[in-house]
């Protein structure tokens, strides 16, 4: 076992949960984060790996926002079905990360898979300015990762791809194996 | 005029939790990105240095403090105005060195760590070493070379949490080659 465990001096492991809410300013999260963008797009060569490289930084955060707020919010239940999984990510995790809920919850109308979290102003792109060479560049692919971590992590594989549509639009595609579980689900 | 519009303005907020769980995404990209803690918290303290160096032009703009005069007002307005603003905690200014060119912000609660537990193969990292980076770039950018360091953390075990900072010189103006 990880000696970490047994040291039994962390006081963050008596913490409550359910702590007041606390805020930060805007500026001071839009300034870190500008600094995370810039340093790993000086580690990529491309924008699809930056983008990558943006999700990757966003699953960790995801994984790690997603017991917090089961145990917060949910009574420590975790969804199952993808229906409310997807309305868990609206309203749940964006009042809790953004402040209000997403704008929109679509489903593609040709492909039973695909989802789509559509959101006019995200927070996460409030002060970046996507330069012309660079334009399919959307650094919600951070706001992506969040995402995908979730759902993956509450059982529900799938990739989650920011795009410029709408205003952002978040592409939800699930594993084929996870529509046909839900839709087995919904026989019974 | 605009400026005057801008008055206390106390600027749009956020959870902090969001920005407590990606500043520890931040931390663990680098611990993976470089060798060793030592090379983690220079990186840590080149962004805050960054930072620092746009947010005081932020912090000029939004609140109407005007020039300090001595370092014991640098350190009021830091304690008291900037770190209210911008990560809503107000540290305590202690330890006045008898010479008033060292002091120490004691941190009751750090938004940094929230929901953070430092590994024991990661003794020499100092976690929160961005903090130390955006004080020294804010204040260089108001002609104050300033010295700073985490001297206590609580992350590492000490009771508290508590930066260090020594002021080293004014920064004088220096005239471009040809310019009068």
């Amino acid at each position: 076992m990880d000696t970490r465990f047994t040291r039994g001096k962390s006081a963050i492991l008596e913490r409550s949960l359910t702590r007041p809410k606390t805020e930060v300013s805007l500026s001071t999260f839009a300034l870190l984060f500008s600094e995370m963008v810039q340093y790993c797009q000086n580690r990529v060569y491309s924008v699809s790996e930056l983008q990558a490289k943006l999700s990757e930084l966003g699953q960790q955060v995801g994984v790690r926002i997603l017991d917090v707020l089961v145990l917060r919010e949910k009574n420590g239940k975790r969804e199952t079905k993808v229906i409310n999984v997807l309305l868990f990510i609206k309203v749940n995790v964006w009042k809790a990360l953004f402040g209000k809920e997403a704008d929109k919850l679509e489903q593609a109308n040709d492909d039973d898979k695909t989802y789509y979290i559509i959101e006019k102003e995200p927070l996460i792109n409030t002060y970046i300015s996507v330069p012309k060479e660079n334009s399919t560049l959307n650094c919600a692919s951070f706001t992506a990762g969040i995402v995908e971590a979730i759902l993956t992590y509450s059982g529900f594989p799938a990739k989650v791809t920011a795009h410029w549509h709408k205003g952002t639009t978040l592409m939800i595609k699930f594993d084929e194996a996870v529509i046909v579980r839900d839709k087995a689900l919904d026989g019974r | 005029m605009s400026r005057q519009g801008n008055r206390g303005t106390e600027g749009k907020k956020m959870n902090s939790e969001l920005f407590t769980l990606t500043y520890g995404a931040l931390v663990t990209q680098l611990c993976k990105d470089y060798e060793n803690d030592e090379e983690v918290n220079k990186q840590l303290d080149k962004m805050g240095y960054n930072m620092g160096v746009r947010l005081i032009e932020d912090f000029l703009a939004r609140s109407s403090v005007g020039r300090c005069h001595d370092f014991r007002e640098t350190a009021d307005v830091i304690a008291k105005v900037a770190f209210k603003m911008y990560l809503g905690i107000t540290p305590s200014v202690t330890n006045w060195s008898p010479a008033g060119d060292e002091f120490s912000l004691i941190l009751e609660s750090n938004p940094l760590v929230d929901f953070v537990e430092l590994p024991d193969n990661h003794s020499g990292l100092i976690y929160s070493n961005l903090l130390c980076g955006v004080l020294r770039g804010a204040l260089e950018m108001v002609q104050m070379a300033v010295d700073v360091k985490f001297a206590q953390d609580t992350l590492r075990g000490d009771n508290v949490t508590e930066i260090r900072m020594k002021f080293i010189k004014r920064i004088e103006e220096s005239i471009p080659v040809g310019d009068e």
